[in-house]
């Protein structure tokens, strides 16, 4: 009994020792040497593992560029494939240091689920993918359709928002993978797939023939998709915000990653600032006077990222639109360096 | 004058010191309630650590996230539901779809079981085999498997909605569900229904006559005619009298889909007949190993009595062989429950997925959401045992052991 009661204060030990495990993640990160990134299960252009096991996408350059800040090396890595219903519970136990996982960000996300949302790398919006056979050329004559969606996404409020709003009458069929529910669509149990636009373009790839298969012109919702990280690790948000905002501004000041070190020498006083060669903007933040050019080096900017992941060097072929810098006619917008 | 036997003392003393610490006297007592309060302890440390943790980290805990709106829909609820409803209603839409599954899987799993069985024990060789062969080929194939290839079979061989296979275009099978005509109720169903709950209870008065007559005189009396006659008569009857108990709404197609009429989604046909297969091939074993646990000489006796092979199944074998039998066959009725959770991989909307899945990641509180759905699994699973240890204690004392 004795023996029985020891051994069980022992196995209980480190569950009740836990409190506060979260605060420093920066110094947990550099102690394991390798930063934990939650990413998706296989998304084309946002995180997606290739043959060879190597992960690329949007979403993956965003870990590849905090891991660069950290480590100056961009491999340092380890990818941790989520499902849309686990992910937050992955952040919040810490499996993940951040969530970089096409994930919109939304009032009730950002407030109840002990996390916040370190920036907006993608604009995006849910649309409807159908069978082009079905003839249908607008969201608005989709009544009495079956609707396949992934479970454990806004898409699926969404959905039962815009057949409400508009008095249709739809049949939702929740899977938990989004592999099984664009292998449903495609056996014909759903009339229609919907998601995010960019999810569409880059499911539709997977699909046997793409090409018989439309996007519908209707974007029924907002839907900014960011990073995030867990409450209560004020410079850990602050180095995952500033990456984002890195990569922006980069972009801004015609930084590339194949100009980045002709550009570091350059003496214009924000220039000087961003590299680092006049203040301490990077070790305020927690990492090294060079932070900026070890991001562009690693991953180029904003810029370079979309298009090599979604934009015209993709598959995707995903115009900018919404995802052009600010001074372009876009949203992309990153505060002062200084 | 009388005397009375001198009863012994009490001994509440000692009486307590064996219920608490056994053999190992006062010590034992001692090592017992300390064991008790390092586990009040533990787990009062594990709720405080985990309060304490979620408000250090701004998460939102406690259940007021059930009177929250859902804003999510569900493709097939038992009551009525809709987006607008709370999260405590998707609860109940979760429950009630996983018992329908679990119910309608135990009874097909346990006909199904039976029957191969019996099959397997059977004295024609090919029976036996074919039986056989299809409890090895199933039990030995993982489930999960099982559930998509009988749904990916399922929606792989049926047709759009448009070319439907119609059944006098009243019955509609494709891809989208069997669809059949729906009864809306009449004024005639009150009559209709009182007819034949008299039928049902004539017919059951009939048979306790019946076998009141076989026990005490031996005279065996022909029952099946009359309660035939009561069953479809009366009720026949009624219908002339009171008019229709209900009219059928038949389903026509309209847009993308068939509208009016029920429906049976593929989910659901998926599931329930990847479970009913797997588990009938482990109730199969169960039932088996439960005859073969009966004497043979028992079989040989009845059969040297003049009675029929089938008839000395029934009324000698299966009673003994069932003593043996519902232990297994009650874990087999838990695991089938429990298994109905893998329903989330083809989109049918259990609790787990409906509930721990698309509540959980709308509203993040991990922590009472997996201990509501762990607390729900755990009372069907104790009430589908009562049920048994019930049935099994009065077998028990029908059979005199």
């Amino acid at each position: 009994m004795k023996r029985v009661t020891l051994a069980l204060t022992l196995a209980l030990a480190p569950v009740l020792a836990s409190v506060g495990a979260h605060a420093e993640t920066l110094k947990t990160v550099k102690d394991r040497g390798m930063l934990a990134c939650g990413v998706s299960q296989g998304l084309p252009g946002f995180s997606n593992p290739d043959d060879k096991g190597n992960w690329t996408g949007l979403d993956v350059d965003v870990c590849r560029a905090v891991a660069a800040a950290i480590f100056n090396d961009p491999t340092k890595v380890k990818y941790v494939p989520l499902s849309a219903k686990d992910r937050f519970t992955a952040l919040q136990s810490g499996e993940v240091d951040v969530l970089s996982r096409n994930t919109t960000w939304t009032l009730s996300r950002d407030t109840s689920l002990g996390a916040n949302f370190a920036g907006i790398t993608y604009y995006d919006g849910q649309g409807f993918m159908v069978k082009k056979a079905l003839k249908v050329n607008s969201a608005l004559e989709l009544n009495s359709a079956s609707v396949c969606v992934q479970t454990g996404t806004t898409t699926e409020q969404n959905l039962a928002d815009y057949f409400k709003a508009n008095k249709m009458k739809y049949e939702v069929i929740a899977f938990a993978g989004a592999d099984e529910t664009v292998k449903a669509y495609e056996s014909g149990r759903c009339d229609v797939f919907t998601t995010d636009v960019s999810g569409l373009y880059a499911e539709r790839l997977k699909l046997a023939n793409p090409a018989d298969h439309v996007v519908l012109p209707e974007v029924i919702s907002k839907e900014p998709l960011g990073p995030m990280v867990r409450h209560g690790d004020d410079q850990w948000f602050d180095i995952v915000k500033w990456t984002l905002f890195g990569l922006v501004t980069a972009e801004e000041m015609g930084v590339t990653q194949a100009n980045v070190d002709e550009m570091a020498k350059s003496d214009k006083p924000d220039f000087k600032r961003a590299f680092g060669t006049d203040g301490n903007l990077g070790e305020q933040l927690g990492l090294t006077k060079d932070w900026f050019s070890r991001i562009v080096k690693a991953v180029g900017n904003y810029g370079e990222m979309y298009e090599r992941n979604v934009g015209a060097g993709s598959k995707l072929q995903i115009a900018r639109g919404l995802n052009q810098l600010w001074n372009k006619g876009g949203l992309q917008y990153a505060p002062p360096i200084r | 004058m009388s005397i009375e036997a001198r009863l012994p003392p009490a001994q509440y003393g000692l009486r307590l010191k064996r219920m608490l610490g056994g053999k190992a006297g006062w010590n034992g007592i001692i090592l017992q309630i300390l064991f008790v309060a390092v586990l009040v302890w533990v787990g009062y440390e594990i709720v405080a650590n985990a309060r304490s943790n979620l408000a250090a980290q701004r998460i939102t805990s406690g259940f007021g996230f059930l009177d929250n709106t859902a804003g999510f829909d569900v493709n097939q609820a038992l009551i009525s539901y809709s987006g607008s409803d709370s999260y405590s209603r998707v609860l109940m839409v979760g429950i009630l779809n996983t018992l329908l599954v679990s119910v309608i899987g135990i009874v097909l799993a346990t006909i199904l079981g039976l029957l191969i069985a019996l099959g397997r024990l059977s004295p024609n060789g090919l029976l036996s085999r074919v039986a056989g062969a299809y409890v090895e080929l199933i039990r030995n194939l993982p489930l999960l498997f099982q559930i998509t290839f009988w749904y990916l079979a399922v929606l792989a061989a049926l047709p759009g909605p448009r070319q439907s296979i119609s059944v006098f275009s009243t019955f509609f099978l494709n891809n989208r569900g069997f669809i059949v005509p729906r009864p809306v109720e009449e004024p005639g169903l009150m009559p209709f229904l009182i007819a034949l709950g008299i039928a049902i209870v004539a017919s059951i008065g009939l048979r306790y006559h019946a076998r009141r007559e076989l026990f005490l005189r031996g005279h065996v009396i022909r029952i099946w005619p009359y309660v035939l006659g009561l069953l479809i008569g009366l009720p026949l009857i009624v219908v002339l009298i009171f008019g229709a108990p209900v009219v059928f709404e038949v389903p026509v197609l309209k847009g993308f889909n068939f509208a009016g009429g029920s429906r049976i989604i593929p989910e659901f046909v998926a599931l329930t007949l990847a479970l009913t297969m797997y588990t009938a091939s482990f109730i199969a074993e169960v039932v088996r190993g439960g005859i073969l646990s009966v004497h043979k000489g028992q079989m040989e006796a009845g059969l040297s009595l003049g009675l029929s092979r089938g008839t000395v199944l029934r009324l000698i074998v299966v009673p003994q062989a069932l003593r043996v039998i519902l232990p297994p066959l009650t874990n087999q009725y838990l695991n089938l429950t429990k298994n109905s959770s893998l329903a989330v991989a083809i989109g049918y909307p259990d609790l787990v997925s409906v509930f721990a899945g698309t509540t959980m990641s709308q509203t993040g509180q991990a922590i009472e959401i997996i201990a509501i759905t762990m607390g729900v699994y755990l009372v069907i699973s104790l009430i589908t045992s009562a049920i048994m240890s019930f049935y099994s204690w009065r077998l028990g004392k029908r059979l005199g052991a």
